[in-house]
C-alpha cells in the first residue's frame, strides 16, 4: 500500500467510524431530553427510565465520538500537512466555533449525568436541551467544513496562496448550509430508526411492555419525521450541487454526455471505459427537473473534463444509489407507520409493523455511511475542488501504512466494545422492580 | 500589542488551563496505577469519583489549542504535525486508549476482573500522553524541527528522540502527578487517605524538582534559546520567583497538612512553569525559524479569530464556574451519593 493510498484509508476509516459515533452523541440528547421533559409534565416513571437509559447511551458515545473527534483534528495535519497549511487559515473559524459548541456540550453534559440531584428539575431539564443544541451546532460547523471543500469561496488565489481571504464568506459557502441541514438530519434519521428497532425487536421478543412501547414512540417520532424532512432538504442540496458542482453530479448520476432534459436514472451500473450507464431505469427529463427545476434544462456530463480528473464513478453512483434508496424506503415506512397509527391504532400490537420496522431499522446507517462516501468520494481527485488535488496535500511521512493499521486495529476494538456496552446498558428491557423504583437509578 | 500576540497569549492560557484541569486528571491516571497498601481500592475509588464530571470538559482545552493553532498558526501547526508526527500519534494513541477506557472501566459493570483490565489500560495510556505532550513542547523549544518544502530535514526521530524534550517530558508527567496528588488529598475526608495522597505529593514534587534542574542543565546545549530566556529580562524573573515562592508555600502547606493551601500553591506553581515556558519561548512558536509573526494567519482572520474566542469565553466562563459550583462544592455530601451516580 503506498503512503498516500495509506493516508486516504486512515482519514476515511477514522472519519467513518466517527461519523457513526457522533450522529449517535448527537440525536441521543433529544429523545433523552424529550423523555425527560414527558417525565416531568406526566409523572410517569416509564420517561423517567428511559431518559437515563439514553443518558448513559450519549456518555459512552460522547467519550468516544469525543477522542475520534480529537483524533481527527491532529490527522487533518498529520496526514495532510500541505493542506491544513494552505487552508487551516481559511477553515479555521467553524472549526474553533465548533470547538466552543463542543465545550459547551461537555460541561452541560456533565451537569445532566451526575447532577440529577444537584440542581433543580427546571434547570436539570434545560441542561438536556443545551446539551441538545451545542452537540447540532458542533454538527453544523464541522460540516460547513466539508461544503467548503467542496465549494471553496471567500479568497483570491495569489500566486498560487490564500489572499484577501474572508472566513465568514468561507465558512457560509454555497454547499455548506444544505450539506449540514442534510447531515443532522441524517443523524436524526439513523439514529431515530436504529433506536426504534432495538425497541421493536425487543417488545417482539419480551411482549407489550409500556417502556419498550415509549421508546419505540418517541424514537420513531424523530425518525420518521427527520426522514421526511429529508426528502426536501435532499432536494436542496442536489440543485446546490447540479449549479456547483455539476461534475460531481455527473458522476453521482453515471452521467458521461453532456444532454439537454437529462433522464434520472434509478440503479445501473456505470462503464466508464465506454461512457455509459447500463441496466439503470431511466425517467425521461427527470434529472433536469430535480437538478434545475426545468425539464430541459441542460446537465453537463463528465466528457468536461479529462478523465484523469474524474472521480471513481461507479463508487460514487453505487454509494448515491444505496443512499437514495434507503432513505426512501425510510421515508415509505414513516408515511405508511403515520397512517396505521392514525386509521389502526394501537400500532404496537402489529406483529407485521414491528418486524418491518426491526428490517428497516439499520437502513439510516447505511445511508449515512453511502451518503458519506458520496461526498467525500465524488469530490476526489481533489481535496479543495478544482483547487488542489488530494495527492499534493499528502505529507511525506512514510509508514502511513503502519499507523493505519494500528488506528484500524484500534477503532474495530473500540467499536466492538462500544455495542457490547450498549447491548448491556441501553438496549435491553428493564426489570420489574426497576420500572417501579426508577427513582433511585442512575 | 498585535492581534497575533494577543492570540498566541490566549493559547497560552488555554495551555495553563489545560494543564492545571486535563494535566491533572492525567496525574489522578498516574497514581491510578501506582495505587498501592492497605487502602489501593479506596485509592481508586477518590481518583475517580474525583474525574468523573469534568473530566470530558477538561479534555476540551486541549481540542481548542489545536483547534487554535491551526486556524491562526498554519504555518506552525503543518510545521509540527510533520516534523514531530510521532510523538503526536503516541498522543492520539493515549488520547484514545485513556478517554475510552475511562468509560469502558465505568460502564463494565459486573466483573472486577475486567474493571482492573481497563483500569490498567485507562492508567498505562493516562501517564503516556503528558511524557509525549511533554516531548512535543520540549522538541518545539530546541530548534531540532525544522522543515522545508513539507520534508522534516531531521527525519522524524531526531526532531525529538534526544535527551532534552525527553526530559521536558519527564518534567510534565512528574509535575502532573503532583499537581494531582496535592488535588487528590482534598477530594477525601478520610485522614489515612489524605495521609497517602500527601506522600505521594511530596515525592513527586521533589522528582519534578530534579527533573526542572535537569531541563536547565541540559538546556545549556540542547535549548540555548530557552536558557538565555529564563534569564533574560526582569519580568521573567518575577515568574521564576512566584513559582519558587508557590513551590515552598506548597510544600509547606503538604508537611504541615493544609490541604486547600497546599492545592492553591500547587496550582499556582504549576501554573508560573507553563507561564514561564511560554514567556522564555516567545516570540517563537517553533524554534528556530516560526515566530508568533511569521506563521500567523492573514491579520483580519486573526482578528476575526480573537473576536469569536472572547464570545466564546463569554458563554464559556459562566458555564464552567457553574459546573465547578455543582461538583465541586458540596464536599460533605459527596461520599453519599457516589453509591449512586454512576453504576
Amino acid at each position: 500500500m503506498d503512503n498516500f493510498i495509506a493516508a486516504r484509508s486512515q482519514m476515511g476509516m477514522s472519519l467513518a467510524f466517527h461519523i457513526i459515533f457522533a450522529t449517535i452523541g448527537v440525536s441521543l440528547p433529544l429523545m433523552m431530553t424529550i423523555s425527560e421533559w414527558r417525565w416531568r409534565s406526566t409523572g410517569d416513571p416509564v420517561y423517567l427510565l428511559l431518559a437515563k437509559r439514553w443518558a448513559k447511551g450519549t456518555t459512552i458515545l460522547f467519550a468516544v465520538g469525543a477522542v475520534s473527534g480529537t483524533v481527527l483534528s491532529f490527522e487533518l495535519g498529520l496526514l495532510w500537512p500541505r493542506f491544513m497549511q494552505y487552508a487551516g487559515a481559511v477553515i479555521g473559524m467553524p472549526f474553533s466555533l465548533e470547538g466552543f459548541a463542543f465545550f459547551t456540550e461537555a460541561i452541560f453534559l456533565g451537569i445532566y449525568l451526575y447532577g440529577w440531584d444537584r440542581v433543580p428539575g427546571w434547570f436539570h431539564l434545560l441542561s438536556g436541551i443545551i446539551v441538545t443544541i451545542s452537540g447540532v451546532l458542533s454538527a453544523i460547523f464541522v460540516t460547513l467544513v466539508n461544503g467548503w471543500m467542496n465549494t471553496p469561496t471567500g479568497f483570491d488565489i495569489v500566486a498560487g496562496k490564500f489572499e484577501n481571504i474572508h472566513p465568514f464568506v468561507a465558512m457560509l459557502n454555497p454547499a455548506g448550509i444544505p450539506e449540514a441541514v442534510h447531515m443532522v438530519l441524517a443523524a436524526y434519521t439513523a439514529a431515530g430508526f436504529a433506536t426504534a428497532g432495538i425497541h421493536g425487536w425487543l417488545l417482539l421478543r419480551g411482549g407489550r411492555n409500556r417502556f419498550n412501547e415509549a421508546g419505540l414512540g418517541i424514537a420513531l417520532l424523530i425518525g420518521g419525521s427527520a426522514v421526511l424532512l429529508q426528502s426536501m432538504s435532499g432536494d436542496a442540496l442536489a440543485r446546490m450541487v447540479a449549479a456547483k458542482q455539476p461534475m460531481k453530479l455527473a458522476s453521482l448520476e453515471g452521467q458521461f454526455q453532456t444532454e439537454t432534459g437529462a433522464p434520472l436514472r434509478i440503479g445501473g451500473i456505470p462503464f466508464p471505459d465506454k461512457r455509459e450507464t447500463k441496466y439503470a431505469i431511466e425517467i425521461p427529463h427527470a434529472l433536469s427537473l430535480l437538478g434545475f427545476h426545468d425539464p430541459n434544462a441542460l446537465i453537463k456530463g463528465l466528457d468536461q473534463e479529462p478523465e484523469s480528473d474524474w472521480p471513481d464513478v461507479r463508487a460514487v453512483h453505487i454509494c448515491f444509489q444505496i443512499m437514495v434508496g434507503c432513505g426512501s424506503l425510510l421515508s415509505l415506512f414513516a408515511v405508511a407507520a403515520g397512517w396505521l397509527a392514525w386509521k389502526k391504532p394501537p400500532l404496537i400490537e402489529h406483529k407485521v409493523f414491528l418486524k418491518t420496522l426491526v428490517l428497516v431499522s439499520p437502513l439510516g446507517f447505511v445511508a449515512l455511511e453511502a451518503g458519506w462516501m458520496v461526498t467525500e468520494l465524488g469530490r476526489q481527485p481533489w481535496i479543495i475542488y478544482h483547487l488542489m488535488r488530494t495527492k499534493d496535500a499528502v505529507t511525506s511521512m512514510p509508514n502511513v501504512t503502519i499507523t493505519f493499521l494500528v488506528m484500524t486495529a484500534l477503532y474495530v476494538v473500540l467499536g466492538i466494545i462500544v455495542v457490547w456496552l450498549l447491548s448491556r446498558h441501553v438496549i435491553a428491557t428493564p426489570k420489574g422492580k426497576e420500572l417501579e423504583r426508577s427513582e433511585v437509578l442512575v | 500589542m498585535s492581534t497575533d500576540v494577543i492570540l498566541a497569549a490566549v493559547m497560552l492560557v488555554a495551555l495553563v488551563i489545560y494543564s492545571l484541569l486535563g494535566g491533572a486528571d492525567y496525574g489522578a491516571g498516574f497514581w491510578d496505577l501506582m495505587c498501592s497498601g492497605p487502602r489501593q481500592q479506596d485509592q481508586r475509588d477518590v481518583i475517580s469519583r474525583a474525574i468523573q464530571p469534568v473530566w470530558e470538559t477538561n479534555h476540551i482545552w486541549l481540542i481548542l489549542v489545536v483547534v487554535l493553532t491551526f486556524a491562526g498558526f498554519p504555518a506552525a501547526f503543518s510545521e509540527i504535525s510533520l516534523g514531530l508526527a510521532v510523538p503526536i500519534f503516541l498522543i492520539l494513541l493515549g488520547i484514545v486508549l485513556r478517554g475510552s477506557s475511562y468509560v469502558f472501566r465505568a460502564y463494565f459493570t459486573g466483573s472486577v476482573g475486567t474493571q482492573l483490565y481497563w483500569g490498567k489500560v485507562f492508567s498505562i495510556s493516562s501517564s503516556m500522553t503528558p511524557l509525549f505532550l511533554g516531548i512535543v513542547i520540549g522538541a518545539i523549544s530546541s530548534s531540532t524541527v525544522l522543515v522545508k518544502d513539507g520534508i522534516s530535514e531531521n527525519g522524524f526521530l531526531r526532531t525529538w528522540f534526544h535527551p532534552f524534550p525527553l526530559i521536558v517530558g519527564a518534567l510534565s508527567l512528574s509535575l502532573f502527578a503532583y499537581l494531582s496528588a496535592c488535588y487528590l488529598t482534598i477530594e477525601t475526608g478520610d485522614p489515612a487517605l489524605q495521609n497517602d495522597f500527601r506522600n505521594r505529593a511530596l515525592f513527586s514534587g521533589f522528582v519534578s524538582l530534579m527533573a526542572a534542574f535537569a531541563t536547565y542543565v541540559v538546556a545549556e546545549n540542547a535549548a540555548q534559546g530557552i536558557r538565555d530566556g529564563l534569564s533574560r529580562a526582569p519580568y521573567v524573573w518575577l515568574i521564576e520567583a512566584g513559582g519558587a515562592i508557590a513551590a515552598l508555600v506548597a510544600y509547606q502547606a503538604l508537611w504541615t497538612r493544609r490541604y486547600q493551601r497546599a492545592r492553591i500553591a500547587a496550582a499556582a506553581q504549576v501554573a508560573l512553569i507553563v507561564f514561564g515556558w511560554g514567556v522564555t519561548q516567545y516570540p517563537y512558536l517553533v524554534r528556530p525559524e516560526l515566530t508568533i509573526v511569521n506563521s500567523a494567519a492573514p491579520s483580519n482572520i486573526v482578528s476575526d479569530l480573537v473576536i469569536a474566542v472572547a464570545i466564546g469565553a463569554l458563554v464559556l466562563i459562566p458555564s464552567l464556574i457553574l459546573l465547578m459550583l455543582v461538583f465541586k462544592t458540596h464536599r460533605e455530601s459527596r461520599s453519599v451519593d457516589a453509591d449512586t451516580t454512576l453504576v
